[in-house]
């Protein structure tokens, strides 16, 4: 059996293993690479050493991203998952319509970053517009505005989860709980809560990850505006990269950085909710 | 059990599905994948024999082309260029506003453009590895200002094809209407006697008070300050002080070389921005607050349609003015005059003139391939072909010695722009925009200027971020 398992081994894996590769390892390895060099274009680097890591710093701009976006993703992780667990409670009532309410509140995430970036600004925009201001007016309105839009976006899927894993809880442990009289409140703190714990892991993963990630709504939605104010992670790497001569390499640092913090985050975060998991089951 | 099997096929459809439309976010790829397989077809056809010996072995040239609008005249120019001389160019466009991009990605490729294109003598510096000189060769010796070449000790690394001006564009029906008013409170009565700050200024006061009257909602367009679509102001108009400051600077020869020497700004004409930033925002069309959602095609809309009698912009506007649906602006009301600040004497300045636009040849292709790329610019503006095509439908003001004056554009701006060009005693302001450090200094600016004009920051601030900007960046670009 095993020997018969080694001998396909090389036929079964080598494809995806190359395109893999192709696809995954090289760029990434060559990407760390040219974080410590000068280049144009990616055949002309010249060797720089940690001079792109120690410009990072230089001016405040991704210090201030970096910030922005850590209040960004603590905000949209929490009312993300909150509104998304009560619309799944909600939808699991067997109320009349619940699937077309599931796939109304589905839709959003279907559109494009870009395409719902540029619908909010015109929505929150044409709000705006009776006070005699804009968007880029303050950083707090692009905040909220962020804020909003992420929420809007995010809220259906992650409720799409959050409802398997509700109807996923045998319905004995619920029945026995009603028998013995327990409340409703009791019911979701001490039965669903715990039960769909695994759900909560896979929802605040991926919350985090697409917040922190988040490129497309922001270059939308604000571009940065007012001064840059407004620019998370993504943007400000990307920003960096195309702002003008010998600024590639920095925002190759950069980008190298930014995966080390959300590896990090998404490790951590993965352990502990794990670990929540284990002492409920 | 069967319920739980649908919510996981809909779980599993809905992942492929968000995968799917994350990737389809780039969309500038676009335009090289479909280059890539123009270039496979190309790859096949036979090319016949050439006049000339040098490039006989070259059945193709690439030209990486900067301006979107006139795609589809290079295309028509390129199939022609190909019957004549069995030389197929390879025409690609890069998306507006990802030049950078485009140019950076395909000229890694195994097949690089050989013809590029750089904004000036900051462009060159980022792509000086790629410039072939370019002295000596037809295209620079039928350059007719050779000092708007990108030079380099004793080389020429960019040609200009293109010159362009920019000022106060106005609609001479309002203005006429607003000289024939008989309550107005200035005793002008034409375009000619408005030759300062001042007179503008009195001018533009008074026509506010007159709107109604007018007919117009402003007197200026809107001062567009959404991202990406600040560089009227940041660009242009950021031109005028810093032109002026160089110019006290007496130990340069142009404006330009002494803003690439100045490690520092002592942005001496600030005031002179802030008396004609100022006077857009106050008698704009739209609210101060608002101006942060403009983009440069409101402004252009809200002139073409008459509800403006001013708007800042460049000979290229005259296309955008034209294809507004509605357009009520006669093309022979559609007028230019200089941008005027307020600084001594600038009753004899003129429009902003000069180009940012320099062909460069790709010096890492081969010898034949770079000669058939020249060989392939002259044609295009030295043959009648290739004359007529640069004169009717690019409509360039080609700095080109072979262009004889009835082979000048047509269309109203651009006759303006050699108008004010040929005006005696009127001096034309160099772009001297072409020194500034880069494109973040410019950002900068122009966030500056966003939080001025929404009241958050004061005007100091506007030049304290101006200056710092200036040196922070000239510094970077320097430590290169």
């Amino acid at each position: 059996m095993n020997r018969k398992n080694n001998k396909y081994f090389p036929i079964f894996v080598l494809p995806t293993l190359l395109a893999f590769s192709i696809a995954f390892v090289i760029p990434f390895l060559l990407g760390i690479g040219l974080s410590f060099t000068e280049f144009t274009t990616v055949t002309n680097a010249k060797w720089t050493g940690l001079r792109n890591y120690s410009s990072i710093f230089a001016n405040k701009d991704f210090l201030n991203a970096l910030l922005f976006t850590v209040k960004f993703v603590l905000v949209s992780v929490i009312t993300v998952n909150i509104f998304a667990f009560f619309m799944a409670l909600m939808l699991t009532r067997k109320i009349k319509g619940t699937n077309l309410f599931r796939t109304v509140f589905f839709m959003p995430n279907l559109i494009g970053g870009i395409v719902l970036g540029y619908i909010w600004q015109l929505i929150l925009n044409g709000i705006l517009y009776h006070y005699g201001v804009t968007l880029t007016f303050s950083p707090v309105y692009g905040f909220w505005g962020l804020v909003i839009l992420m929420n809007w976006q995010m809220i259906g899927y992650m409720m799409v989860i959050y409802i398997a894993g509700i109807q996923n809880i045998p319905s004995d442990v619920m029945e026995a709980a009603k028998i013995d009289g327990a409340s409703p409140f009791q019911i979701l703190r001490k039965i669903t809560l715990p039960l769909v714990a695994p759900s909560f892991t896979i929802c605040l993963f991926l919350t985090m990850s697409n917040s922190f990630k988040l490129f497309d709504q922001n270059l939308a939605l604000t571009a940065g505006a007012p001064s840059r104010k407004t620019a998370m992670l993504a943007l400000d790497i990307y920003n960096t990269f195309y702002a003008g001569n010998g600024t590639a390499g920095v925002g190759q640092a950069k980008a190298v950085i930014f995966f080390i913090i959300v590896a990090a985050i998404a490790f951590i975060q993965l352990r502990v909710t794990r670990g929540r998991e284990g002492t409920t089951e | 059990m069967k319920k739980s099997r649908i919510m996981a096929l809909l779980v599993t459809l809905i992942l492929i599905i968000s995968g799917l439309s994350g990737c389809g976010n780039q969309a500038d790829t676009g335009n090289t994948d479909s280059a890539q397989t123009t270039n496979g077809a190309t790859a096949e056809t036979d090319s016949t024999a050439t006049g000339n010996t040098d490039t006989a072995k070259v059945d193709e040239i690439y030209f990486l082309n900067f301006k979107p609008e006139i795609a589809e005249v290079y295309d028509a120019i390129a199939a022609d260029y190909e019957a004549e001389t069995g030389i197929k160019v390879k025409v690609v466009t890069a998306a507006s506003g990802t030049y950078e991009q485009t140019l950076r990605s395909e000229i890694a490729k195994s097949d690089p453009p050989t013809i590029f294109q750089i904004n000036g003598p900051v462009g060159y510096e980022n792509w000086k590895d790629y410039t072939a000189d370019l002295s000596g060769t037809g295209l620079y010796d039928i350059l007719s200002d050779k000092s708007l070449a990108v030079k380099s000790g004793d080389g020429v690394y960019g040609v200009p094809y293109a010159v362009e001006g920019y000022g106060i564009i106005y609609n001479n029906a309002i203005l006429e209407k607003y000289f024939a008013l008989s309550d107005k409170a200035t005793s002008y009565t034409s375009v000619s006697e408005i030759n300062s700050f001042a007179a503008l200024k009195a001018v533009v006061e008074d026509m506010t008070a007159h709107k109604d009257a007018l007919g117009i909602e402003g007197a200026f367009a809107s001062t567009s300050m959404s991202s990406g679509e600040q560089w009227r102001w940041q660009t242009h108009l950021a031109n005028l002080p810093l032109y002026y400051e160089f110019k006290d600077n007496t130990s340069y020869d142009s404006t330009v070389l002494a803003g690439l020497a100045a490690s520092e700004i002592a942005f001496t004409y600030a005031d002179n921005y802030k008396n004609i930033f100022d006077l857009y925002t106050d008698n704009s069309c739209t609210q101060k607050g608002l101006l942060g959602s403009k983009t440069v095609n409101d402004s252009m809309a809200e002139f073409a349609l008459g509800q403006v009698a001013f708007v800042q912009n460049g000979n290229w506007a005259w296309s955008q003015i034209s294809s507004v649906e509605g357009n009520t602006v006669n093309e022979s009301d559609i007028k230019f005059m200089p941008i005027y600040t307020g600084v001594a004497g600038e009753e004899t300045q003129g429009l902003c003139i000069g180009t940012e636009n320099y062909f460069s040849i790709n010096s890492q292709v081969s010898a034949e391939k770079q000669q058939a790329s020249i060989d392939f610019l002259v044609w295009l503006f030295s043959s009648e072909t290739g004359k007529g095509y640069v004169a009717s439908q690019l409509g360039f003001i080609a700095p080109f010695t072979t262009f004889s004056e009835d082979e000048k554009p047509s269309d109203p701006l651009a006759k303006e722009v050699l108008a004010w060009m040929e005006k005696d005693g009127i001096t034309s302001v160099a772009w001297t925009f072409a020194a500034f450090p880069s494109e973040q200094f410019k950002n900068d600016f122009g966030d500056a200027l966003l939080e001025y004009v929404q009241g958050s920051q004061n005007w100091d601030y506007v030049v304290t971020t101006v200056k710092d900007s200036w040196k922070t960046e000239r510094a970077n670009a320097s430590a290169e």
